[in-house]
């Protein structure tokens, strides 16, 4: 944001100087509180990033929604963020023609609300007039976890609004530190450990975003565990000894599936309702096949596999018919891919490869099987992407120990999300609920 | 002692006669006296060195009685180190780790040597439980890297399986790559976390030896 904002801070007093003696303007009743499928005058394009300037705000903890919403629409990439540092809160209308010359095709004015909660306005600049606006109450103790997922969420609905896709800020990423269990918000804020966990590896999210899977270390080999995270009980899911990891579940959320076995392994999938026993997917006879990851539709899974020597990635019919070698293109070493996770468009399968040893994070397209590296700098590995489809977080060791790291895989922004010990296997969660 | 005093009065008569016989030349020597004090003091004289020569004896018997014990006693200690230093050898071969090549599960020849070694040890205790923990190096994904040393670990128990060890007494686990022997990012370490651990979970108090 910084880019657009050392363009702009110069200007800042001025503009708000002109806001003061702009007219006011009223929401016209005409316009529906929410854009339904036609936004318009400002159309969303992927590749292009409308300009928002958010205006400055006055209350008592102003400073610090500003900053969040502010930094989890530039986080999310879609939009560019113009967010002068100085000035006082409009009290006027808008000088719409000044946005429109400050490269601001909407403008954010949000207001702290009493009782908790803020009131946000979205502005479109190029009609000139207002194009949403809602009161988000907040009941939760400002400056708090809960208070923050809240203001997440509410700049989710924001970046909706203008681009059509809500944003991804109000999301967890779980991932293992010190050998237990961690999350941290989407922002790198509130980092902290998992209550109930002990040994947490390979973590994985419930579509509801409710409950977790997890693989254990136990002594007679390693368990998979459903922990949830709202009545606070764990049951074990693995019906075996041996090797259990990698958990997965399909996106009804009915099912999980991991790898399991005492001398190579099989993907299984276990009704999580009970029922039906254990099924077997893959038929591996003594080699890995593991990090199963579903096609958002459920019917298909990618996963690794050594069946061949070194591990590939594969797809496979929920089923388990009809497995293919999917990363079959000359890309990297030709020795090692794994961790496949499917796009939650659909669209293309992360993975990682190694190159001159090291691991890359990459991505395939399951369209045309054209393969794009996208990390070079350091060993980069254990891809998990958010529910936009766009984002991914990956481990990279390139600041000297391992940490995650958030790529925009469409403009190749990388931010550090993880700071202090050494943090690895990030799942990234679902969209956690926007407040009512 | 009723010998002595016939012998004296024997000898007392016999001077007796002689002076009869004899004109009475020189006065009679001065009858002996039979001094009993003195006899006393002789009996009590020669009892005090039969006491102190027989108490002599049983000190020294005792000092004798002793040393052996000490001897006895040394010898055992002398055993049971012996027999502990057995012990803690057969502890520690049974403890030797195997090593693997780079994503490999296959057993080496030393490694089906070390496996050899533990198996009397096994065969001579069927109570012994043991636990075969695989551990990888760093450079395979993590996940991979768990079923690749619990591969290993199972390569492990099968080969003591073919040697007659029971199954049931054989627990696998793995820990990948997350607790490695050696740190660093180079073959030296590499090479020695590639390996399977033993341990002895049940039946390790009182170990027979082979």
């Amino acid at each position: 944001m910084n880019r657009v904002l050392v363009a702009v801070a110069v200007t800042a007093a001025l503009v708000t100087a002109a806001l003061v003696t702009a007219a006011l303007v009223t929401p016209r009743a005409a316009h529906p509180q929410e854009p339904q499928g036609v936004r318009i005058g400002l159309t969303y394009t992927a590749g292009t990033r409308p300009g928002l300037y958010v205006l400055p705000m006055a209350g008592l903890y102003a400073d610090s929604i500003r900053a969040i919403l502010t930094r989890n629409i530039d986080f999310g990439d879609r939009i560019g963020v113009i967010a002068p540092d100085s000035g006082s809160a409009p009290t006027g209308t808008l000088n719409y023609p000044l946005y429109a010359a400050l490269g601001a095709a909407a403008v954010l004015h949000v207001t702290e609300q009493v009782g908790g909660g803020v009131k946000v306005v979205v502005h479109e600049v190029g009609a000139a007039r207002v194009m949403n606006t809602r009161e988000f109450p907040i009941d939760a103790e400002p400056l708090s976890g809960d208070w923050r997922m809240a203001l997440h969420g509410v700049s989710d609905e924001i970046e909706r609004w203008i681009t059509g896709v809500p944003g991804v800020a109000a999301t967890r990423i779980l991932f293992n530190r010190g050998g237990t269990l961690w999350t941290v918000d989407s922002d790198g804020a509130n980092a902290r450990p998992v209550a109930g966990v002990g040994s947490g590896l390979h973590p994985a999210w419930h579509p509801s975003g409710r409950s977790i899977a997890y693989t254990e270390f136990a002594d007679d080999g390693t368990h998979i565990l459903v922990r949830d995270l709202v009545s606070g009980t764990t049951r074990r899911v693995s019906f075996s000894g041996g090797t259990n990891i990698t958990p997965a579940f399909s996106p009804d959320g009915r099912t999980l599936v991991f790898s399991s076995g005492l001398d190579g392994t099989d993907l299984w999938a276990v009704p999580l309702a009970g029922g039906e026993g254990p099924v077997r997917v893959t038929v591996g006879r003594g080699t890995e096949n593991l990090s199963p990851s579903f096609s958002p539709d459920g019917r298909r899974i990618a996963f690794a596999s050594g069946r061949l020597g070194r591990p590939e990635i594969y797809i496979t019919d929920a089923d388990g018919a009809n497995p293919q070698w999917l990363t079959t293109t000359g890309f990297g070493d030709q020795s090692y891919r794994s961790d496949p996770v499917w796009s939650p468009d659909g669209q293309r399968v992360a993975f990682q490869t190694q190159i001159e040893g090291r691991f890359q994070v990459a991505t395939i397209s399951l369209r045309d099987r054209s393969v794009k590296q996208h990390t070079i700098e350091g060993v980069n590995e254990q891809p998990s992407w958010a529910p936009d489809a766009r984002h991914l977080v990956f481990t990279s060791s390139r600041s000297g120990t391992r940490q995650l790291w958030v790529l925009d895989t469409e403009s190749g922004r990388l931010r550090q999300l993880t700071h202090g010990a050494a943090a690895r296997m990030g799942a990234w969660s679902p969209r956690f609920a926007v407040p009512r | 002692m009723s010998l002595r005093k016939l012998a004296l009065m024997l000898l007392a008569s016999v001077a007796v006669g002689a002076a009869a016989c004899r004109p009475p030349e020189p006065p009679p020597p001065p009858e002996p006296m039979i001094n009993q004090d003195s006899i006393d003091a002789v009996e009590r004289e020669r009892e005090r060195a039969e006491a102190e020569a027989r108490a002599r004896a049983e000190a020294e018997a005792r000092a004798r009685a002793a040393a052996a014990e000490r001897e006895r006693l040394a010898a055992e200690a002398r055993a049971r180190a012996e027999m502990e230093a057995r012990v803690n050898a057969a502890r520690a071969a049974f403890a030797m780790q195997i090593y693997y090549d780079f994503d490999k599960a296959d057993l080496k020849p030393e490694a089906r040597t070390t496996l050899d070694a533990k198996v009397p040890l096994l065969r001579a205790n069927p109570n012994l439980r043991i636990r075969i923990a695989g551990h990888t190096d760093e450079r395979g994904s993590d996940a991979y890297n768990i079923a690749l040393g619990q591969r290993r670990a199972a390569a492990a128990k099968r080969y003591l399986v073919d040697q007659g060890i029971a199954e049931n007494r054989i627990e696998t686990v793995s820990y990948g790559e997350d607790r490695p022997a050696a740190m660093g990012s180079m073959e030296s370490a590499w090479s020695q976390n590639r390996r399977s651990e033993f341990e002895m979970i049940a039946g390790a108090e009182m170990l027979r030896l082979p």
